[in-house]
């Protein structure tokens, strides 16, 4: 356990509630599309709008995408599992109540690992459970008025929640995202934060070591991991501000401006403590065989970390590596194509995480849309491999694969003429023609100058135009003036 | 245990509901009227026992049932809007929500 | 094709107006006309709020089609009307609410399409307790047909009496013969105890028999519908096309089959073990009450059934039970009326929780809102355990206390109220009065036990007084064959209310 870092010599507690939208077709209680961005009210059937008589009936792919969650994660899942109505009053909660889970969730435990640094973390759940979304309140184009649209009144969510185990904001941020990865990993959650499907609370207090848990407040709303760190740097100050100019901080919500990069407190609902939870007389308790879990947990795609594990195993590649190149599926697949392709996984995963990483970030591209290919990589890596090619020259060579100009690596190679010289006749000569013109470097290195040695190699690199091979021309060159 | 006026406002507030002076005054007397009859039932002894919900439960297990995950609803906006108060481009109107 | 004299097509029973639909000695459209014809010339009852004529001809002239080309459906062009609780298409769906004054539902529940597709013609929408909550009818907001202001719904025994609640709508229309049948709701007693104050006979299944999507709804975990008409076999003919399991569209609706509920009508009932719970004939009791349901266990026991005592020890403490559980479960099924996506919303208010204070005010009567704060109050932090979850836990020991009963008989029979019908506004202006009415209702109702109503004769100024019995999970067949063979050796349920 390695000691937290601290602010001001004030410890930060973070917890996060994490509600990810489950990818659907259907909505958790209804029959209506979930698709994003349709006209308003359109995708909002009787359910949804709660019309007199209506009634829940539960989704069968939102509990399975729970259990996946679960699976993924290490979690217990509850063989029974209650769903409750959480009520309170708002236009965009169509019953007066939201129907979600409070005494038994779904998913109980697991815990979520990632790095930091190179320092390892783990993040315990507390609980992930399964609920309904809420419609949205839009404020613009009506005078003093709201329009509702319950499109998202019904769209399946997934609360994560954690135990305050976060320490920092760039924890907070390391674990966001890890979380994000595994979601979208396994396909149970599109993670689009713009659109937010993936959207962060995070319950930030601030304490001096050893004392007990401050008073925290909690920031609704973090749908990008940007502002997930200026919202929690600039709570984490304003909470020891406060407490240094001798204020209590008072229990509360708080929404980011990301235009001020401020946090400000939202009106409190002044009951909204009383929520009146009680189980929901309209669903029997929800009961999940262990059967089912197995023929999930059978179904279910290889998980980053075990991917990760796996390459360090089968292609002898350091953690560092194994857990770089599965930070996405498509990147993973990229590099595991290459290396079966031409055998070197190391050399592979050096251009993945170098040269292919680089480029894609420069031109803000994906790797699924890379120009060279897994199978093109791997062809010029043999090429290196077999001293066809220097790294240089295959430099030369991916530069030319990725503007597109070329496809062929050997047609490459054979135009450009960056074959290394390999038959020792014709390198003999460059070098007796090099020892006779430098007599000087030859003296200096056999009066023990290492320098004068690399010097004269120099030289015969630069006259065989880099062709030469530098190993071979080490070799040839110790004997000669041996 | 009788309730309070206090209660009565709390509780009414909970339940969004506007009562009139005197309708508080008639709902509090009312009310404690009938939680005299609730006091017997407290006093039962029902350590152990799990609640009811589906009636059915006490003689068979009553599990929810699942339905498969497809999207048949079409869009009814207009019939399913035709009883509402106030609506404009298809949205619900309401008195300005302030967050 | 002949045209039986009108005036006695309404006494015809279901099953035997069925028959002449199908032998085409009258038509579908005939029955239609004759039934709305008698509800436009009888709106002193207050009984029905919503007629569509076009509507129902139209169903009535497709049934004549089905039944000429021979393709006749179960209770194809038989006329009935559907308590106003049922949200429907081709009729306003008010659920005896200001709140859902003129509301229009873009569906149908299921239970009235069941009936539909089984080839019944609605005569119209009727009225009932504000969200079914009454024992009386007198807290419906809604103006009956002919009636420009809301007015009680009369019992046609006495016009001066209340027809019981909270489906008094339909026990007054069956009663005064303006429907053959009716649907109703079951709550708490809402079927049986307008049935017995009536003179009629109505039945309430297993709860999840029949679907509840379409029912407003009252309390989630107690609403049941069922039928109400005249006979135990014009129910059991209704109840067959009611009940049906639902998995589209309520969970809370069991996997059983459709069943035919007349197969055994006329089964014996020689050796039929019936029980006698003494917490049923304690002194609360009306003599003339007792006295009837006592002569009703005469006839049964010469029927060859055996009566034995047996204990329902929580008898009393169903009330606040009931009472707790009903109310919280409706605070939070009310709280959908707000005034934002249907229904009422005041005219004049302030910021959105003014909106909604006003809306509710206005909206909901005061039997509605005292339950929406009673159970507000049981659920709200500090009161939940005590309240709320005691009663879910004492309901299972009610529960638990029918299936000891059950060891020991086949049915339980006993009175449905303490009393004949009461006078309109007697119990008004005392709640709990009427909350203890219903004492011999509950405990059918919270463990969720079928139970019925039939005709088991008269007491105080020649009021109909009803028998109760309660069967176990699923046997409503059993119960309606043993009401059947009373009705085969009886006449209550064939006596008319005089002017009728």
């Amino acid at each position: 356990m390695s000691k937290n870092k601290l602010v001001q010599g004030y410890e930060v507690v973070i917890g996060f509630e994490t509600h990810a939208q489950l990818s659907t077709q259907s909505k958790i209680f209804s029959r209506a599309p979930t698709a994003f961005g349709a006209e308003p009210n359109t995708q909002a059937c009787a359910v949804d709008l709660a019309l007199p008589g209506t009634l829940p009936v539960m989704n069968k792919g939102a509990v399975e995408r729970a259990i996946e969650f679960g699976l993924a994660i290490g979690s217990h899942i509850s063989p029974k599992s209650i769903f409750a109505r959480k009520n309170y009053f708002y236009p965009d909660l169509p019953k007066g109540y939201q129907i979600s889970q409070f005494e038994i969730p779904v998913v109980v435990g697991g815990e979520v690992e990632f790095f930091l640094g190179d320092e390892k973390k783990t993040v315990r759940l507390v609980r992930a459970h399964l609920e309904e979304d809420a419609g949205k309140s839009l404020h613009e184009d009506f005078i003093g008025q709201s329009g509702i649209d319950l499109n998202r009144a019904g769209t399946p969510l997934l609360e994560i929640v954690t135990e305050p185990d976060i320490r920092s904001s760039d924890e907070a941020v390391a674990y966001a995202k890890e979380l994000h990865k595994i979601v979208t990993w396994i396909g149970i959650c599109d993670g689009n934060m713009q659109e937010g499907s993936f959207r962060c609370d995070a319950n930030v207090s601030v304490r001096r070591p050893g004392e007990p848990l401050g008073t925290r407040r909690e920031i609704k709303n973090l749908n990008s991991f940007k502002f997930m760190q200026q919202a929690i740097d600039y709570e984490v100050r304003w909470q020891i501000e406060q407490i240094e100019d001798g204020h209590a901080i008072q229990q509360a919500t708080v929404l980011f401006d990301p235009d001020t990069g401020e946090t400000r407190a939202m009106r409190t609902k002044e009951d909204a403590a009383d929520y009146r939870y009680f189980p929901d007389p309209d669903l029997p308790p929800l009961v999940i065989a262990d059967e089912w879990v197995q023929r999930v947990k059978a179904a279910m795609t290889e998980l980053p970390r075990t991917m990760a594990a796996r390459f360090v195993a089968d292609y002898g590649l350091p953690e560092y590596d194994a857990t770089t190149l599965t930070q996405s599926k498509a990147m993973a697949a990229y590099f595991e194509a290459a290396a079966k392709a031409c055998g070197q996984a190391k050399l592979v995963s050096n251009w993945v995480m170098g040269e292919v990483s680089r480029r894609l970030n420069s031109s803000e591209a994906s790797i699924e849309t890379a120009p060279v290919s897994a199978t093109q990589l791997a062809a010029l890596i043999t090429r290196i491999a077999d001293g066809t090619i220097s790294n240089n020259a295959a430099k030369q060579v991916f530069e030319v694969l990725w503007s597109g100009e070329a496809t062929e690596v050997d047609a490459v190679i054979e135009a450009k003429g960056l074959k290394q010289m390999n038959d020792s006749g014709a390198l003999e000569k460059i070098i007796d023609e090099v020892i006779a013109a430098n007599a000087d470097n030859v003296a200096q290195y056999k009066a023990g100058k290492e320098k004068a040695f690399n010097a004269l190699v120099g030289q015969i690199m630069k006259a065989s135009k880099g062709k030469a091979n530098p190993g071979q021309v080490n070799e040839l060159l110790k004997q000669k003036l041996a | 245990m009788a309730l309070t006026p206090q209660d009565i406002g709390r509780i009414a507030n909970l339940a969004r509901l506007e009562l009139q002076p005197a309708e508080s005054e008639r709902m509090l007397t009312q009310l404690n009227g009938f939680f005299d009859i609730v006091e017997k039932m407290r006093a039962v002894d029902t350590t152990g026992l799990e609640p009811l919900a589906h009636p059915v439960a006490i003689i068979q297990d009553v599990a929810l049932r699942l339905r498969e995950d497809i999207a048949s609803e079409p869009n009814q906006r207009e019939a399913n809007q035709q009883s509402a108060p106030a609506v404009e481009r298809g949205l619900f109107l309401v008195p300005k929500v302030i967050e | 094709m002949t045209t039986p004299a009108s005036s006695d097509l309404h006494d015809l029973s279901v099953a035997e107006l069925a028959r002449q639909l199908r032998d085409r000695q009258v038509s579908a459209v005939e029955a239609a006309t004759h039934f709305l014809g008698r509800i436009q010339a009888a709106p002193q009852w207050g009984a029905f709020v919503a007629l569509n004529e076009e509507a129902t001809l139209a169903q009535a002239r497709a049934a004549d089609e089905r039944l000429s080309r021979g393709e006749a459906l179960a209770l194809d062009g038989v006329p009935i009307a559907h308590k106003d609780i049922f949200v429907t298409k081709n009729f306003a769906s008010t659920a005896g609410s200001k709140m859902l004054d003129g509301y229009r539902s873009p569906f149908d529940a299921t239970v009235v399409t069941r009936l539909a597709d089984a080839g019944a013609v609605t005569l119209g929408k009727l009225n009932c307790d504000e969200f079914a909550m009454g024992s009386a009818n007198e807290n419906s907001a809604v103006a009956p047909l002919g009636f420009d202001a809301p007015a009680p719904v009369r019992n046609p025994w006495a016009s001066d009496r209340v027809p019981g609640g909270s489906s008094g709508g339909s026990a007054a229309a069956v009663a005064a013969r303006l429907a053959p049948a009716a649907t109703g709701t079951d709550t708490g007693g809402s079927i049986r105890q307008p049935a017995s104050f009536c003179g009629i006979t109505g039945i309430k299944p297993t709860y999840g028999r029949a679907s509840r999507y379409g029912m407003v709804a009252f309390a989630s975990s107690l609403d049941q519908a069922g039928p109400m008409a005249r006979s135990a076999e014009d129910c059991a003919l209704l109840l067959s096309a009611m009940c049906g399991p639902d998995p589209d569209r309520d969970s809370t609706s069991l996997d059983l089959p459709a069943e035919n509920f007349a197969r055994g009508l006329n089964d014996s009932i020689d050796g039929l073990r019936i029980g006698i719970p003494a917490e049923f004939f304690g002194d609360g009791l009306a003599p003339d009450v007792r006295a009837a349901v006592d002569a009703a266990l005469k006839e049964y026991e010469k029927l060859g059934a055996k009566l034995v005592p047996i204990a329902l020890p929580r008898t009393e403490l169903s009330i606040p039970v009931y009472y707790i559980i009903a109310p919280a479960e409706a605070s939070s099924n009310l709280s959908r009326f707000d005034g934002v996506k249907f229904g009422h919303r005041a005219k004049d208010y302030g910021d959105l929780t003014d909106m909604y204070k006003k809306t509710r005010a206005e909206g909901f009567g005061d039997e509605v809102k005292r339950r929406i704060m009673i159970g507000a109050y049981v659920l709200s932090h500090g009161y939940y355990d005590a309240y709320y979850l005691q009663a879910q836990k004492i309901r299972r020991m009610i529960a638990d206390d029918f299936q000891q009963a059950f060891k020991s008989c086949d049915v339980i029979a006993g009175p449905v109220a303490p009393t004949v019908a009461w006078k309109l506004g007697e119990k008004s202006a005392d709640p709990v009065a009427n909350y203890l009415a219903d004492i011999f209702t509950l405990p059918g109702s919270l463990a969720g036990l079928p139970g019925m109503s039939l005709p088991a004769g008269f007491g105080e100024g020649g009021l109909p007084v009803g028998l109760q019995l309660i069967g176990n999970y699923f046997s409503e067949a059993k119960l309606l064959n043993a009401a059947h063979r009373f009705q085969q050796a009886t006449d209550f349920h064939l006596r008319r209310p005089e002017g009728i």
